[in-house]
């Protein structure tokens, strides 16, 4: 009965099939609710729903929502319209039956082409067992020409054969059958590679994880976006890439003007033209460069209102761009003896990680509009993480909290917050009240523990991995 | 530097009161022509100190002979927004300064990039 009831309501409005990429696992559904959220559509699965299935069944979506996530996602390869699917042949050829013929036959038609695909996860089929599945489906009502270069329908059948490697199962565990609509952007990975890009530095963003800051942070055409530790720009380059108007700033004289020593290899200095704007004219965006500027993000250079649709950015923590801001400790007053710095950059000192996510979120709550979006990392020293470590405010929603391992003992994480109300002179008080609204002051010793825990390791594993691309 | 951030900086030296709008002293500007976007400009205008922007445009010779206050239905006043847009987008400081009001500390523009760093102690 329960079935039965499902079934009459996954076809009243159709179901569709999301493929998920088997990268950045933790990053996906906090993208795709984001994207859906875009549309004001709610993430709605079966209760078998498993976050780290290849494989996920979305329902109470029209195929406009479908496409509009998949205009953005990279984290989504492909998704279809699903027609059925079980956990054995026979179910999946029941549940194909009993697909309403009427939302087939547009597809089926004589006069049509078409082809279909065989995907397996996690298992490799050889062409003959291919050509069986496929023949297998003949109980379905093709009546077009197969067509293998220029269809007009595509269809896919979608084997399951779960995510262990070392343990494939001779059958499949879930199959699913269904038309496809769309790709997803996983091409933008290979067309912004920092390897593409004109300017890059040594802690460029890669293109995949700047697309997931910018899906996170719900960037949209004719947004502001910001990053206030904007290096050499590449979430600058993925926000603008959706249309987003873009502005950043750094501390850095020589990153902004992109003067100094080059990141790339078998190249010592710096080109005339490399900088951000020069970056953004490659991908044909420059109309959408705002500004950069040097400056000191603990400073108020910009005027109490709220301007940004987001913030989004890679807070330097300290192992590959050090943490810094003008100032000077109270106890020195003269710049160290050994300060050999150029003339326009005051003297530097250190900026404690603490205070630095405590000033971050704050110039959220002060200049992100209501409801924009937050979306920065978290380094992590793993032994010691909880949850309650991430910084809070009283006018940001924590969203998503996404961990990327760079060693066995320290990650970073993608925090996602959403502004949720206006600042207000009661909110310091909270900040008292709360231990998880005072900033997280393990974060300070971040840097130490890092190179600490390298040098135990014996030289095993001892290159710096960030995830970055180089 | 574009007309539409110096809209949004203030000076940020130590003890000042009014560091708002900065001072812009230009030795080179630039307008460089882009497609006109109503919808963006439509959004900005709300968030736009307006006074401040009509005498930055004034002093670097751009006026578009703009009106003293944001017009009603601007939304669909296109003349107005492609004005506007010219004014907050198309305008560039490539070389000069930005003055603090109060203090008279000057940030230098270079390439056209603001420098907004202070030294210690300022």
């Amino acid at each position: 009965m329960h079935e039965n009831m499902a079934l009459c309501c996954s076809h009243a409005c159709p179901q569709y099939l999301l493929h998920m990429a088997n990268e950045n696992v933790d990053f996906r559904l906090p993208e795709i609710k984001a994207l859906l959220s875009l549309r004001n559509r709610s993430f709605d699965t079966p209760q078998t729903f498993e976050e780290n299935s290849p494989f996920w069944q979305l329902n109470g979506l029209t195929e406009d929502d479908i496409r509009s996530v998949m205009s953005r996602t990279v984290c989504a390869k492909s998704a279809f319209e699903l027609w059925g699917h079980g956990s054995t042949a026979d179910e999946l050829k029941n549940s194909l039956l009993e697909y309403p013929s009427e939302y087939m036959a547009p597809y089926l038609q004589k006069n049509s082409t078409y082809k279909i695909n065989v995907y397996t996860f996690n298992k490799t089929l050889d062409f003959t067992h291919r050509i069986e599945k496929i023949e297998a489906l003949a109980f379905l009502p093709f009546e077009g020409k197969v067509n293998l270069k220029d269809p007009e329908h595509i269809f896919c059948l979608l084997e399951d054969y779960s995510s262990d490697p070392n343990d494939i199962p001779e059958e499949p565990f879930h199959i699913y059958f269904g038309k496809w609509i769309a790709d997803g952007q996983r091409e933008l990975i290979r067309s912004y590679s920092v390897k593409k890009r004109h300017f890059i530095g040594n802690t460029s963003m890669d293109a995949c994880l700047s697309f997931i800051m910018a899906n996170h942070a719900k960037v949209k055409a004719n947004d502001l976006v910001y990053d206030p530790f904007v290096g050499t720009g590449s979430l600058l380059m993925a926000s603008s890439h959706f249309g987003a108007y873009v502005c950043g700033t750094d501390i850095d004289y020589n990153t902004i003007h992109g003067i100094g020593k080059a990141s790339r290899k078998n190249q010592k200095w710096r080109g005339p033209d490399e900088n951000i704007r020069a970056n953004l004219r490659q991908y044909g965006s420059e109309h959408l460069y705002m500004d950069v500027m040097v400056s000191d993000a603990s400073k108020p250079v910009w005027r109490r209102k709220a301007l940004f649709d987001a913030i989004i950015t890679d807070p330097p923590y300290g192992i590959r761009e050090s943490t810094r801001r003008t100032g000077s400790h109270k106890d020195i007053i003269k710049p160290p003896d050994d300060f050999s710095g150029e003339s326009h950059i005051p003297v530097s000192m250190a900026y404690h990680l603490s205070d630095m996510f405590a000033d971050l979120l704050n110039f959220a709550a002060h200049h992100l509009v209501l409801g924009g979006r937050l979306v920065y990392w978290l380094p992590i020293y793993r032994p010691e993480y909880s949850e309650e470590m991430v910084p809070l405010h009283p006018c940001l929603t924590l969203i998503s909290n996404c961990e990327q391992t760079l060693s066995s003992h320290t990650s970073r994480r993608l925090v996602t917050m959403e502004k949720s109300k206006e600042p207000e002179d009661s909110d310091r008080l909270t900040h008292l009240a709360d231990p998880r609204f005072t900033p997280y002051q393990g974060h300070n010793s971040f840097r130490e523990k890092y190179f600490s825990g390298l040098t135990k390791k014996n030289g095993k594993n001892t290159t710096v991995t960030t995830g970055n691309e180089d | 530097m574009k007309l539409l951030t110096h809209n949004m900086l203030t000076s940020h030296v130590k003890g000042v009161i009014k560091g708002y709008p900065l001072i812009i002293k230009a030795t080179e500007v630039k307008v460089n022509e882009l497609d006109f976007n109503a919808q963006f400009v439509s959004r900005m205008i709300p968030k736009l100190e307006w006074s401040a922007l009509i005498q930055a445009a004034e002093w670097l010779g751009h006026s578009q002979n703009l009106p003293d206050a944001v017009v009603e239905n601007y939304e669909n006043n296109e003349e107005f927004l492609r004005k506007v847009h010219r004014v907050l987008l198309e305008i560039e400081v490539i070389e000069g300064s930005l003055q603090c009001p109060e203090s008279g500390r000057e940030f230098p523009i270079s390439k056209g990039v603001p420098n907004m760093l202070l030294n210690e102690g300022e």
